[in-house]
């Protein structure tokens, strides 16, 4: 037993690393929040309006003055900071809740500031979360179509191809039939064949799944583009004018102030998403099935030695996480716009690929990670409405900043599924 | 369970992996299965486990024929295996390693990881298994993932049990820790085949051994057989066990080592103050389990490593800064632990291979043209010289079987005048006839007069070059003691003990031995 002891102990001695990348990623987040929010803020007061005048309950208004929460956040990120440095040094690691502190800190500063500098420093708090959420629907179907694929080992680049081929079909079929409900499952069957495609060629004939994903994203966005162009321009009263999706309104429910609308008063694609959130996470950590989908991602020979077939395993999981993709494209032309335009899409599949990994890999946390990304954009929008000083071109790119920062520094200790992106070959 | 296989023919196109082979393993045997590199046993075991259709053959379980069409089929007739790199997924519990494949599920598909815990536990208790069902298994030392390999098996009620290679990743004690547990197992009737080419462990272990030498059964024996006997056996031809080296007489200590530290890539000392020197004519054999600083060492004399701090002298000239290139300029022959990686081009020529290092250099190079005619004229020379074999130097190196590989990267490094000879792991997974050659021509070099370093986890490889003993553990250097120390000693040491200590306690135990 003394070797089993001493193993560990070089275990532990070996893994003390020391990161700074936390203290100084906080420092200057600190020292943006010192200058800009604090010594930058404006004298006004920053009004978030927590309910609309016509709601059934109404809460007062959140009033805060700009420079006080400036120089408040401003000295929390400090402090925040000088501890995580100081446990650093220690050896010690840093608590998580310091970390989510410091991100609702920071936030909760960047808004107040950016509020206060606006024309009509006045902001629907209720109007940013709705449509954060709203935003966010079709990045979390595409990032858990990725959960699906790439926790059995198959990388799916095709989530924008997914997307997009399910907003084509949703709009023509819903367009044709007058149904909105047959082009819900026509989305899914689109989002089912872009991952048929995927599924036979990685996984059948082993060619490099980065590069069957990248493809077909071109592919779909080429053939929906044509046929846009040709068939659905000629006649756009029979082939793209679908029925939208209404929205279903759970009474009472949906009345408590902010999270109500988000949580009850959404389409039936709304509340499919955080079906397929739950049940997919349950599925993927609480049943047999995911236990032996997660087996295949990992270590695929050893699943294939416990009886498990990896690469039907694999082949169905793909074709599942293209419904759900599918399904989600829908969103574009049911929900969003009442119309297919080309390449409507516009790489919210590779964001949510960035959500994916950010969400490390897990639905949970993907779905966390699409709602930022929904933020950030929705963000841009109200701001604009609001006249605020920010360009807005700076604005625009805040996505895909908070995209790179995610993907490459915040998501910490994020180990994807070992057996990604390689083909599994029986000997 | 009385397990029967009759007449198993593999073929893999032309090659016949197992030709025509007959064998039986009763309840409460331990049958070993004996064989070089690449004889055939580990296909065997595969086709016996439902990886792999025979091409022809039946196998026979309590007389009756059955079919397996995978490894589903072999786990329900009674058959588990437990292979030689670990078929356990490190991110999961110990408890979801062995519930994979035959999950317990309430109603809707739910898992019941309850029942699984509930399972290892008894066979833990049992068998004296010290197992949390719940450690993440990247957390455990290799001697306990295998003890949870064995559990996946006996979970799964099996009554024969394969053990491939069990001890190629064990130290000594775990290795004699495994010894105990197969003679509990078998107590239980359990029947086992273990598969190894360790001639010690088999006679250790076995009540039957079966040879296997080309695909073909050569021979069932009694474990009492000599240890010669059965390697003859194996290779077919006779082979002298042991080197038979003249003692070393060292000269002037031209290469020495101080203070020797490698950071690893999070701040933790992948090596840590390490010191030795060697002697011109002597051979410093470094022991301990794989992934405690051996590669680490070799890599930062070779100048692999940038971050590397201490002192490297070879010839009073300090290595440690110098290029790579200029660090084999001075003299030093270096084998690298994993050929097929770091010591050859699978797609190039034998010939190309021989002077990977020293292309540039007269007599192979002129100017910016390189000589062919001089590199293939060099190459037949060499690969008469090793006995390295082969239809043509011209063909390429990954058509050779690991040991003629290994002559291939011998013969390069030996070729040149040395004033430091490196090799790590020089006969893994080379057969034992070429061992044989490959020993010889190491302590040749030490006989001209070059000091060498040796690094193997194999403690047989140690005890048959070493001249003295340096044991590394978690990146120290736990002591350097003499070439004849005993395994236990050792043993003890690479499980981190310092010299002193271990000699202290192997002799407590020694004496302990001989009072039962």
């Amino acid at each position: 037993m003394s070797i089993a002891a001493s193993v560990n102990d070089s275990r532990v001695t070996g893994s003390s690393t020391r990161s700074w990348k936390a203290p100084i990623g906080f420092g200057v987040g600190a020292l943006l929040a010192l200058f800009v929010f604090a010594l930058g803020g404006p004298a006004t007061t920053a009004v978030f309006r927590v309910s609309d005048d016509s709601d059934r309950f109404r809460l007062a208004d959140i009033a805060l003055p700009a420079n006080v929460v400036g120089w408040v956040v401003a000295i929390a990120l400090i402090a925040i900071t000088v501890y995580s440095y100081l446990q650093v040094r220690r050896g010690a690691g840093i608590n998580q809740w310091a970390g989510i502190a410091y991100a609702f800190l920071f936030v909760v500063g960047f808004l107040t500031w950016v509020v206060g500098i606006a024309d009509r420093p006045t902001i629907s708090l209720a109007g940013l979360v709705a449509g954060s959420v709203t935003l966010a629907i079709p990045l979390i179907f595409g990032s858990l179509s990725g959960v699906l694929c790439e926790r059995v080992g198959v990388v799916n680049i095709a989530i924008e191809g997914q997307l997009l081929s399910g907003a084509f079909a949703a709009a023509v079929a819903a367009s044709v039939s007058g149904s909105v409900y047959v082009g819900l499952i026509a989305a899914a069957f689109a989002g089912v064949l872009v991952s048929l495609i995927l599924a036979i060629f990685s996984i059948k004939y082993l060619v490099n799944q980065i590069i069957v994903g990248v493809v077909l994203n071109v592919l779909v966005s080429g053939l929906t583009g044509f046929l846009a162009s040709t068939l659905l321009s000629r006649d756009s009263a029979t082939f793209n004018s679908p029925p939208s999706l209404p929205d279903i309104r759970i009474p009472l429910l949906a009345d408590i102030p902010v999270i109500g609308p988000i949580l009850f008063q959404q389409t039936i694609v709304g509340y499919f998403m955080y079906a397929a959130v739950i049940v997919i996470w349950l599925g993927l950590y609480r049943t047999k099935w995911g236990l032996r989908v997660r087996a295949v991602g990992e270590h695929p020979q050893a699943a294939d030695t416990m009886g498990i077939k990896v690469n039907s395993t694999r082949f169905w999981n793909v074709l599942l996480g293209g419904a759900v993709a599918g399904f989600g494209g829908a969103f574009f032309t049911l929900v969003s716009v009442s119309t297919f335009t080309r390449d409507m899409t516009a790489g919210q599949g590779y964001i949510a690929l960035a959500a994916l990994i950010f969400g490390r890999w897990n639905p949970i946390g993907a779905f966390f990670a699409a709602l930022l990304f929904g933020f950030a954009t929705n963000l841009r929008f109200v701001l604009s409405i609001i006249g605020t000083d920010v360009p807005s071109q700076f604005l625009a790119m805040l996505p895909y900043i908070v995209t790179i920062l995610a993907v490459a520094g915040l998501v910490g200790r994020s180990r994807p599924p070992a057996a990604g992106g390689i083909p599994y070959v029986k000997e | 369970m009385k397990l029967e296989l009759q007449g198993i023919t593999k073929r893999f196109g032309s090659l016949v992996a197992n030709d025509n082979i007959d064998l039986v393993v009763n309840p409460g045997q331990v049958h070993c299965l004996l064989g070089e590199n690449g004889a055939g046993k580990s296909t065997l075991m595969n086709v016996l486990y439902g990886l792999y259709e025979p091409s022809d053959g039946h196998i026979l379980v309590d007389g009756k024929p059955v079919t397996f069409r995978g490894p589903g089929d072999a786990m329900a007739a009674g058959i588990g295996m437990v292979h030689q790199h670990f078929m356990l997924i490190p991110v999961f519990t110990v408890a979801e390693n062995v519930a994979l494949g035959d999950e317990h599920t309430k109603a809707g598909g739910i898992l019941d990881l309850d029942k699984t815990r509930a399972r290892i536990r008894e066979i833990s208790d049992r068998y004296g298994f010290d197992v949390d069902p719940d450690a993440l298994v990247e957390d455990l030392p290799v001697g306990v993932q295998q003890r949870v390999e064995i559990i996946k098996a006996l979970v799964r009620k099996a009554e024969v049990l394969i053990l491939d290679e069990p001890t190629a990743v064990l130290t000594p004690q775990e290795t004699d820790e495994l010894i105990q547990i197969i003679e509990e197992l078998k107590a239980g009737g359990t029947a086992i085949v273990f598969i190894s080419h360790k001639l010690r462990e088999v006679k250790a272990v076995s009540d039957v051994i079966t040879v296997i030498r080309r695909g073909a059964v050569v021979g069932t024996v009694e474990p009492t057989a000599s240890t010669g006997e059965l390697a003859s056996m194996m290779v077919g031809r006779q082979v002298s066990l042991s080197l038979n080296k003249a003692p070393a007489t060292p000269g002037d200590t031209t290469f020495t080592v101080r203070d020797l530290t490698v950071p690893g890539p999070g701040g933790q000392k992948l090596l840590d103050n390490v010191s030795f020197e060697i002697s011109k004519g002597e051979i410093l054999a470094v022991a301990g389990v794989q992934g405690n600083g051996q590669t680490e060492l070799t890599e930062a004399i070779l100048g692999l490593h940038p971050h590397a701090s201490g002192s490297v002298r070879l010839n009073g000239k300090e290595l440690l800064g110098m290029k790579v290139k200029d660090i084999i300029r001075e003299g030093v022959g270096f084998v690298p632990e994993d050929r097929k990686v770091d010591g050859l081009v699978g797609s190039f020529s034998i010939a190309e291979n021989m002077i990977l290092n020293w292309y540039n250099e007269p007599p192979f190079a002129k100017g910016m043209a390189m000589k062919p005619s001089v590199v293939l004229k060099n190459a037949r020379e060499k690969v008469a010289e090793f006995d390295v074999r082969t239809q043509s130097a011209e063909a390429p190196v990954s058509t050779l079987s690991g040991g003629n590989q290994q002559k291939v990267v011998l013969a390069r490094e030996l070729s040149r005048p040395l004033n430091l000879f490196i090799a790590s792991q020089p006969t893994r997974g080379v057969d034992v006839g070429s061992i044989e050659f490959l020993h010889k021509r190491i302590v040749t070099e030490r006989d001209g007069g070059t000091p060498v370093m040796i690094v193997s986890t194999e403690l047989d490889e140690i005890s048959e070059l070493a001249d003295r003993i340096a044991v590394l553990h978690g990146g120290e250097l736990m002591g350097v003691v003499p070439g004849d120390t005993s395994r236990d000693v050792l043993g003890l040491m690479m499980a981190g003990m310092t010299a002193e200590e271990a000699l202290g306690q192997g002799q407590h135990r020694d004496t302990g031995e001989t009072d039962r």
